[in-house]
């Protein structure tokens, strides 16, 4: 189909204000990435895929400025945990900051040999993941992004490898594309945060081999005014694991989207967020499992907490191919509105075309309880910390998804740091 | 069949024996497949305003109405045909179907059932729908208290007649084909037509308000509690026809109505289009409860031939207290575009949809509803059954959205999938738009197949495969069964397994 000559237009601008890179391993990825964004063009308000986020900040030429946010003496996340750091500022690796990257076994994106093992998952899985929709942004990713790491486990890592995003910048507009291969039998766990720019764009490849067990936990910062569109695309082998927890305390907007193919029998995928937003927020999760093989496992567990007319999104999707048996799939979404003014929209979808499957969604809004605030405030409690403990409880099983239990710790400090600053 | 203890336990879980007799009777095949010979007279093939202003005049309409349809029309030829639904099929040739069709022996309207055509009366009789006053729909005798339903029977392109009407008219209801209201009770027709589904409201529904030919009305006054059913059956029967009928039931302040509707055609090679528009405008106080058996014929083995149904159906509970329950079962149709939808406006209004959607063979079904809660207070329920067997797809689609202003309101949403066969489909895609805080949504979906257990436990009790299913499909739907009429349970339930035939073993 022809792309109509206003979203045209609206790429070439895009495009323009982009210093593509040239040559290199990854030359041919992005030659292929630009042709594709060329026939789909940037996603428009009145796509089908965006129908409750309106993704004009996110391709616009150039980005809304966010006022840079001062977190006071707050101790860093995850600072507590033994940890390779790396840190990246407005998008541009700071080696000032960061541990050495060679001695964790992590390469850069801008790495210049001309053939590299990266290859063969750089562009790959985002490629794969454009149908059956498409998702242009990650192809622009692909195509522009300059800086990312680069990761190949091959056993277990010794030390989880935390991306610290920094935000330095006003008008900072930065795109980062990392690739994961863990081989198998190996694993990982990778940590991701910060705000990282006024308008951030991911796309994180992993390829988790048979076996192998891949985690993944992240928080995006917290009150700050950034615009972000981030995509998780993941292959899994045969028995192997994949887990991913996404806290988000605000931000102007964010769609965080995670495309899940489950290619090997046995293997298990679980998503979730805890996303708490106060005025104006807007936050999506796009979710997409494809069930490619026998007796999966995929778990999509989204909560989310909205006041002062903040908007909360979900679209999570479970396909299962012809011949995908046994399979088991869950999907919960959930939102409390701490008030009048917010929204929850959400369209949790099935997709099945295979018999001997066992597959269930299941999707609340609501208000708090008034009875469980009673019973509390009736023991004693006051307002603001009954409420406080009543957006913890919601929260707790996406929390719950977190297996190491020091982090989980840590984004439940965070929490209720949060909540604290924000009224229960 | 077993011991008398085992028939009891059987009817008990709502499933009996004449469930499984009715299969075996009819093995398994479309039973209203046939067709009546009988000479009809039709408009030229294909559409354009010609077209429109001959339907118009041979229903000796007004000028505001073919206005209405030309304006229609217009529009129509702006727009495009959706598809967004999951739904394949070759691109449909708008020009290649006829628009009017009708028996050349309904050319002088008879003016009572006693002049109509024998080989209609029969037509409708083989259909087990008699248009005679003094007998009930077929599946009923021998209960207690005999039920009157009046029927409204259209064939074709025409009503071919209307049952009970001078008993609804004594209740103050007025009963009749559209056509004839819109001559005889132009202002209410006025007043309503096209205040629920707008002329311009979709593809379908547009190109319905522009080639409409016939239909039901239905006005029950105020306080008025319609003493009988009504019902309306629709038969395809010509070749190369697309049937395009428009119902409007107005429903006064505390009025009650329950309408019931069924279709049939015959089996054809070809593919016919039928495209619907149904409104009910439900005024303070008053109560619709509008039940469909869907049984167009769905094609062969091989999804040859089969109707293609698209159709716009909407209630708007335009007052307080207002109600609203949509039951369907569609078991036919090669395809089927359905989303009989509730606007709550009325605070405390109420908006329920139980549906049972069976794709068999080469069918494919995309339906569900829309609750669209505007006013406070309201409340809706959604209950949906979906079966797919043989190369089948279906999916359910719906909306459920909560305005800012609609406080303190409820929905309660389950759609449940049952799969049969490993080359069958099923999806769900709801959408959930929640826009205040005191509004409670809750949705639920679960996909599974049929369950081995239970299976097992009715073969070892000495049912074959097909028998067994049958059973357990039926109980599976038990929740929507049981909110049709009498007269439609009784037919739904043998139809839920025959439309299953050939899908085990």
């Amino acid at each position: 189909m022809a792309v109509a000559q206003a979203k045209q237009d609206a790429l070439a601008a895009r495009l323009a204000g982009l210093s593509l890179p040239q040559g290199g391993w990854s030359a041919p990825a992005r030659a292929d990435a630009q042709a594709r964004l060329a026939s789909m063009g940037l996603p428009g308000k009145r796509d089908e895929y965006w129908r409750y986020t309106d993704p004009t900040t996110l391709t616009a030429a150039q980005p809304t400025p966010a006022a840079l946010f001062d977190a006071g003496d707050e101790t860093p996340l995850f600072d507590g945990i033994d940890r390779v750091r790396l840190v990246f500022v407005d998008g541009v690796f700071d080696p000032t900051q960061s541990d050495d990257p060679a001695a964790a076994g992590v390469e850069f994106l801008s790495a210049g040999a001309d053939i590299h093992w990266a290859q063969g998952l750089y562009g790959v899985l985002e490629a794969r993941g454009q149908t059956p929709v498409a998702r242009p942004l990650a192809a622009l990713n692909t195509a522009a992004a300059t800086e990312g790491v680069l990761i190949h486990v091959t056993g277990r890592a010794a030390r989880p490898i935390n991306l610290i995003y920094l935000h330095k910048s006003e008008s900072s507009d930065a795109i980062l594309h990392h690739c994961v291969k863990l081989a198998p039998g190996a694993e990982l766990t990778l940590l991701e945060n910060g705000p990282a720019a006024a308008r951030f764009n991911k796309v994180l490849e992993v390829e988790v081999a048979d076996g192998a067990r891949f985690h993944h936990i992240r928080a995006q910062g917290r009150d700050h005014e950034r615009r972000a569109v981030t995509h998780i695309f993941a292959r899994l082998g045969a028995g192997s694991l994949f887990k991913s927890f996404t806290l988000t305390a605000n931000g102007v907007l964010t769609r965080n989207e995670a495309v899940l193919e489950l290619t090997g029998d046995d293997a298990v995928a679980h998503v979730a967020g805890a996303a708490v937003g106060d005025g104006d927020f807007h936050h999506d999760d796009t979710v997409f499992v494809t069930h490619a093989a026998e007796r999966c496992e995929s778990r999509q567990v989204f909560k989310k907490v909205l006041k002062n007319g903040a908007v909360g999104v979900f679209q999570g999707k479970i396909l299962v191919q012809p011949g995908a048996q046994k399979t088991d799939g869950y999907q919960i979404s959930q939102s409390l509105l701490l008030d009048e003014t917010s929204q929850f929209l959400a369209k949790p979808e099935l997709e099945i075309y295979a018999d001997d499957v066992k597959c269930s969604h299941g999707s609340t809004s609501g208000a708090i309880d008034e009875t469980a605030l009673y019973y509390l405030r009736s023991r004693g409690v006051p307002l603001r910390q009954a409420q406080s403990l009543l957006v913890l409880a919601f929260l707790a099983e996406a929390i719950g998804e977190i297996e190491d239990e020091a982090i989980a710790e840590d984004i439940r400090a965070r929490l209720e740091a949060w909540l604290g600053r924000h009224g229960g | 069949m077993a011991m008398d203890a085992e028939d009891q336990i059987e009817l008990r879980e709502g499933v009996d024996r004449e469930t499984i007799e009715t299969v075996q009777a009819m093995a398994g095949k479309y039973k209203h497949g046939w067709e009546t010979e009988i000479e009809t007279e039709y408009a030229p093939k294909g559409l354009n305003e010609d077209i429109v202003r001959l339907i118009s005049e041979k229903n000796g309409e007004p000028q505001w109405m073919l206005d209405w349809r030309l304006a229609a029309f217009r529009r129509w030829q702006q727009m495009e045909e959706p598809r967004w639904a999951m739904l394949s099929y070759p691109e449909i040739d708008y020009q290649d179907q006829y628009y009017y069709a009708k028996p050349k022996s309904m050319a002088q309207k008879p003016k009572s059932l006693d002049e109509v055509d024998p080989k209609l009366l029969a037509t409708y009789e083989k259909l087990g729908i008699p248009l005679k006053e003094q007998m009930l729909l077929a599946g009923v005798e021998g209960s207690d208290e005999p039920r009157k339903v009046a029927v409204d029977a259209v064939f074709d392109s025409v009503s071919v007649g209307t049952t009970f009407k001078e008993e609804l008219k004594k209740a103050g209801v007025i009963f009749c084909s559209i056509s004839e209201a819109i001559r005889e009770y132009p202002e209410l027709v006025q007043k309503y037509l096209g205040s629920v589904v707008p002329q311009s409201d979709n593809f379908f529904a547009t190109l319905n308000s522009a080639v409409f030919s016939d239909g039901s009305f239905v006005y029950v006054p105020e306080g008025v509690r319609c003493p009988m059913e009504l019902s309306t059956y629709f038969r395809i029967n010509a070749e190369n026809t697309g049937q395009f009928e428009r119902t409007l039931i107005v429903a006064d302040k505390g009025a009650y109505v329950s309408y019931l509707e069924g279709c049939t055609a015959p089996k054809r090679d070809t593919h016919q289009l039928h495209a619907a528009v149904v409104e009910i405008v439900i005024l303070d106080d008053a109560e619709v409860k509008y039940s469909t058996v869907q049984n167009w014929y769905p094609g062969d083995e091989n999804g040859k031939g089969g109707i293609y149904n698209f159709v716009t159906k909407r209630a708007d509970c335009r007052g307080p207290r207002a109600k609203v329950m949509w039951t369907q079962v569609e078991t036919g149709s090669a395809i089927t575009w359905k989303y009989p939808s509730c606007i709550l406006r009325g605070e405390g209004s109420q908006g329920e949809f139980y549906s049972i959607a069976i794709a068999n063979n080469a069918q494919q079904a995309d339906t569900g509803t829309k609750m669209v809660h505007l006013g406070k207070n309201t409340k809706s329920r959604i209950v949906s059954k979906g079966i797919s067997a043989g190369r089948a797809q279906n999916t359910y689609r719906g909306l459920v959205s909560m305005h800012p202003k609609a406080t303190n309101s409820r929905n309660y949403t389950q759609c449940d999938s049952l799969l049969i066969g490993d080359k069958c489909g099923a999806h769900t895609v709801p959408y959930i738009e929640v826009k205040n805080n005191s509004s409670r949504v809750e949705h639920e979906a679960t996909t599974s197949k049929v369950d081995d257990d239970q299976l097992f436990y009715c073969r070892s009790r000495g049912m074959d495969e097909e028998e067994a299913v049958a059973l357990v499909v039926n109980g599976f739907c038990k929740e929507v069964l049981q909110a049709l009429p009498m007269e439609f349970a009784m037919e739904a339930q043998s139809l839920v397994a025959i439309s299953l035939e050939g899908s085990v073993g």
